[in-house]
């Protein structure tokens, strides 16, 4: 390599890192801002003349206490999980065979049937939480968790499903194929074959119910007036903000502490999640 | 062991007749190739004998026994697939076991019968690996061993040696024949290579367009081909067809010799203008056009080298076949007609 | 065999659809298992659907119990209404102009990821965060980096002297600004998923296409461009499909931000279908202006669905 080559290499090697590097500040930036708030005093977060960026003063466990000794944090975050783990676990039992259905065994009416299915998820909360809400009162579940399990579904189920067909679509029809001839039934075929190839589709389907749940406002806004029965993403945002007076400190804990964890978790699953279109067995 | 026979077996999408009323029958222990070009049909005429496609109509019979209702589990057939269809997030012993697990088979039982199957095809340092850690030849081997596991009533093969390099496929045909013959499973081999059906075939069936043209040995089709498809589909160069008077005359490029080839027999030379050679080593082959009395059509001849006698591409040179080597087709169907005087084709 | 009995019984094959005889018929083993589904969506999708359609030509209010039909009433009022029309050009100023963002800058940021360099799972956690933090709280986070007294973008441009050390950028407060912050904020929501959804369609495009426009003499723009894009264009619709959907129906950030204001600068229809329908307690119109925002994205969907499946046919 000539010195030319080796200058022009290094300078694309410093594009590239500055590119990743200016995104992730951009992503992480707020995520830094909730850690720092959270440990500072108030007094030093009132002071315009402190540089906001470093501690002027020494850090303070305060906000953290706040949060979950004074707010009802902890039992909002035991009602996202709570609620999370059976909207995944309703959103499996739907669309896991919903997708192998539309990917395999239907022909033409199912190519239109999954598209239909995706369209519903278009149907935007806004326009559906009115008449849920009347639903939902119907069945005498308002004020109740359990409303969010039934209508949460209404947005995982769609979208699951059409991403599930798309995983399935890409399992080579030789390998259910070989398992019905080596002994077993179009459903056996499924279960010890497409689903364990397919883990990290479902995993990833997994990931995003869950995230999608804990991201839903409006229909928890809606149907659950007593603070005891909130979810975390309208707890924190409509009990810690009291008018104008903000509890920065406890509202960046708050979300800190919701947010950094599972996303943690989820980065695991990306490298699936992108490995897992192509598997590389056949051929 | 059981024998396979299809009987009028048709099968269509949407509007395109993929077969087209086929009616086979293999023999105790035979192990039969379909052979054809692709989209002949051959491939989903094997996949109705498994049970994975639907005959439109027709039956499937396997071991005398009508089997259209029944699902691929319960038809005592194993299958390899073109593309082998190892499950990758199995090992290697657990894609073989997997057919006996299907049996409920003890894990004792399976562990027997896995190596077993392992050492039939030499596989038995591999089974702990998962398939995307094997080679394409490793892989075809896996696939055999778990076809064979549970020792099936017939073997069904889809090209089974389409992804294996051109070195790797001869001795993996050889392997393949040695293992047929020592177990005697019935076998039905698709594929649209002519040398593998050659060589491996007990009986071809030559496909096209969803229906059996000719169905025989690999002498039989060769020799006494059916029709004109059959005729210029095997062999290669294919067989030479000249337009005769009321027929078709063929003969193969091997059988079209200068005449001092043949210093005894009586047959009438034929003029032969060269038009381009190509040296194969074992052969030569010969381009060139007939002349006078023959009508003015390309032809080629296949030399072995055993025949040393000097060939100049532009010069003519007199050629003969022998009457016993000449083929005779109907000019408008195809099929073959009674043999008769070649002169009098072309006077 | 015994030749006695006049009437030897005939095993009839069993024609009873039992489950062993199910899970062989394709026929019926798919219906079966997308009915759960269909039932589902149809009882809590769909029902609801068609109610709001019913509210939407009904004069219902969140307190009263009548439920009179009034034709096309609640649509005309709706359009009548400058807000709505300020709330439907605000919707697609804020839908389009995310979407560029998002497409260009997921582009970016994928080729960026492509390449296998250190800490790269490092960075990669950091950029997926904004998708996976629950939206309410992360936009809580930018409402704190955007509060108009503490705003750490005025320290900074301060301390860089881009602007006066009394001057203050009302991030939420002005018309333009705000509108600038909503999409910023939404980008950043929207890029993490983008970024994945690209990722894995470059990653998909086989290696020795890459080789063989390399060997060709390519140059980098000319290789996105002719090469990489065309091969990506039905993963990147993916993507812009989601983002799309996400941008005319999620009310999120604008709820937590501004609350569609200053003065209805950044209110989009369902911020506007919230305020109306909800808040003011008018069901029937807002279910109206709801309805508003289905054909469109009915629109935008078909002709995703169209594109894509175009570019997957050639």
């Amino acid at each position: 390599m000539g010195p030319l080559a080796r200058l022009k290499y290094w300078a694309a090697d410093r594009a590239h890192f500055a590119i990743v590097l200016a995104f992730s500040i951009f992503s992480a930036f707020p995520f830094y801002w909730m850690i720092i708030t959270t440990f500072k005093r108030n007094s030093d977060l009132i002071n315009r003349d402190n540089n906001p960026f470093i501690f002027n003063e020494p850090p303070t466990l305060e906000h953290l206490r706040v949060l979950f000794h004074d707010t009802l944090y902890g039992i909002w975050l035991w009602n996202t999980a709570f609620v999370g783990v059976l909207v995944v676990g309703i959103t499996l039992i739907l669309a896991v065979p919903a997708g192998y259905a539309l990917a395999r065994l239907s022909g033409r009416w199912g190519e239109h049937l999954g598209i239909g299915i995706f369209l519903t998820y278009l149907v935007p909360p806004t326009l559906l939480f009115i008449p849920l809400s009347k639903v939902v009162v119907g069945l005498g579940l308002q004020d109740s968790l359990w409303s969010l399990v039934l209508v949460y579904p209404s947005f995982t189920v769609p979208f699951s499903t059409w991403l599930l067909m798309g995983f399935f679509k890409a399992i080579p029809r030789d390998l259910e194929e070989a398992a019905m001839i080596d002994g077993y039934s179009r459903l056996g075929a499924f279960a010890k074959i497409v689903m364990p190839i397919s883990i990290a589709g479902i995993l990833t389907v997994v990931i995003f119910s869950f995230t999608l749940v804990m991201q839903e406002f409006v229909y928890a806004l809606t149907f659950i007036s007593p603070v005891k029965q909130y979810t975390v993403s309208v707890g924190v945002p409509t009990f810690l903000v009291h008018g104008d007076v903000y509890f920065w400190g406890s509202l960046m804990a708050g979300c800190f502490i919701a947010s950094v964890p599972i996303a943690i978790v989820y980065n695991f699953f990306v490298d699936r999640f992108i490995a897992g279109f192509t598997v590389g067995a056949v051929k | 062991m059981a024998t396979v026979e299809t009987r009028n077996i048709r099968k269509s999408f949407g509007s395109v007749q993929a077969v087209n009323g086929v009616d086979l029958s293999t023999k105790e222990g035979e192990f039969l190739v379909l052979l054809g070009s692709s989209g002949c049909g051959k491939t989903t005429l094997l996949r109705m004998i498994a049970g994975l496609e639907k005959p439109t109509s027709g039956e499937v019979l396997i071991a005398g026994e009508v089997v259209n209702e029944m699902p691929p589990r319960a038809r005592k057939i194993a299958m390899v697939f073109q593309s082998y269809a190892l499950y990758p997030h199995m090992t290697v012993f657990k894609n073989i076991a997997f057919p006996l697990k299907a049996q409920r088979m003890g894990t004792e039982a399976i562990r027997q019968k896995v190596e077993w199957a392992a050492g039939l095809f030499g596989i038995e340092l591999l089974l702990h690996r998962k398939p995307r850690q094997l080679s394409g030849g490793e892989r075809q081997r896996v696939a055999l061993a778990r076809a064979v596991v549970r020792e099936p009533a017939v073997f069904l093969l889809d090209e089974p040696l389409s992804n294996l390099d051109a070195k790797l496929r001869a001795s993996a045909r050889d392997e393949l024949q040695q293992f047929q013959r020592r177990i005697g499973t019935t076998t039905i081999y698709v594929t649209h290579d002519q040398v593998e059906a050659m060589g491996l075939g007990d009986r071809i069936a030559v496909m096209q367009h969803g229906k059996v043209r000719q169905i025989g040995t690999p002498m039989e089709v060769y020799d006494e081909p059916a029709d004109t498809f059959v005729a210029a589909f095997l062999g290669s160069p294919p067989m030479n067809l000249m337009e005769g008077k009321d027929c078709l005359v063929g003969f193969r490029p091997e059988h079209f010799l200068p005449k001092e080839a043949f210093p005894m027999t009586g047959a009438a030379p034929v003029p032969f203008r060269v038009t381009r050679l190509e040296y194969l080593g074992a052969d030569r082959l010969l381009y060139g056009v007939l002349e006078r009395p023959f009508p003015e059509q390309k032809v080629i001849a296949r030399l072995p080298s055993t025949v040393s006698i000097p060939i100049q591409p532009g010069e003519r040179y007199e050629f003969v076949v022998q009457e016993k080597d000449l083929r005779f087709f109907d000019r408008d169907a195809g099929h073959r007609t009674e043999a008769r005087p070649l002169v009098a084709q072309f006077a | 065999m015994k030749l006695v009995q006049g009437t030897a019984p005939v095993k009839v094959a069993s024609r009873r659809v039992t489950f062993a005889h199910l899970r062989d018929r394709e026929e019926w083993l798919g219906p079966l298992m997308i009915a759960p589904a269909i039932l589902y969506i149809v009882l809590v999708v769909g029902f609801p659907f068609f109610l709001a359609i019913y509210y939407s030509f009904s004069d219902i209010t969140l307190g009263s119990r009548s439920l009179g039909f009034v034709g096309l009433k609640n649509f005309a009022a709706v359009f009548g209404n400058t807000n709505f029309r300020t709330a439907l050009w605000n919707t697609f100023v804020f839908a389009v102009g995310s979407q560029l963002l998002v497409l260009v800058l997921a582009n970016m940021l994928a080729l960026a990821l492509l390449k296998d360099f250190r800490g790269k799972w490092f960075f990669r956690l950091l950029i997926l965060l904004p998708w996976v933090a629950p939206i309410s709280l992360g936009t809580i986070g930018w409402l704190w980096i955007l509060d108009s007294t503490y705003s750490v973008i005025n320290w900074t441009l301060q301390a860089l002297r881009i602007i006066g050390p009394k001057a203050r950028l009302i991030w939420l407060g002005v018309p333009y600004l705000a509108m600038g912050s909503i999409i910023t904020v939404h980008v950043w929501r929207l890029l993490p998923l983008a970024t994945v959804i690209i990722l894995a369609g470059l990653s998909s495009i086989p290696r020795d296409i890459h080789d063989a426009a390399q060997v060709d003499g390519a140059s980098f723009w000319r290789h996105y461009f002719q090469i990489t894009m065309p091969l990506l264009l039905p993963v990147a619709m993916v993507a812009l499909l989601f983002g799309v959907v996400f941008a005319f129906t999620d009310m999120t950030v604008i709820y937590v931000l501004t609350r569609g204001g200053p003065y209805d600068t950044t209110q989009v229809l369902a911020s506007l279908a919230f305020f109306t329908g909800v808040v003011g307690g008018d069901t029937a119109e807002g279910a109206a202006i709801s309805l508003y925002l289905f054909p469109l994205l009915l629109a935008v969907a078909i002709a995703f669905l169209r594109i894509a499946r175009r570019s997957e046919v050639t």
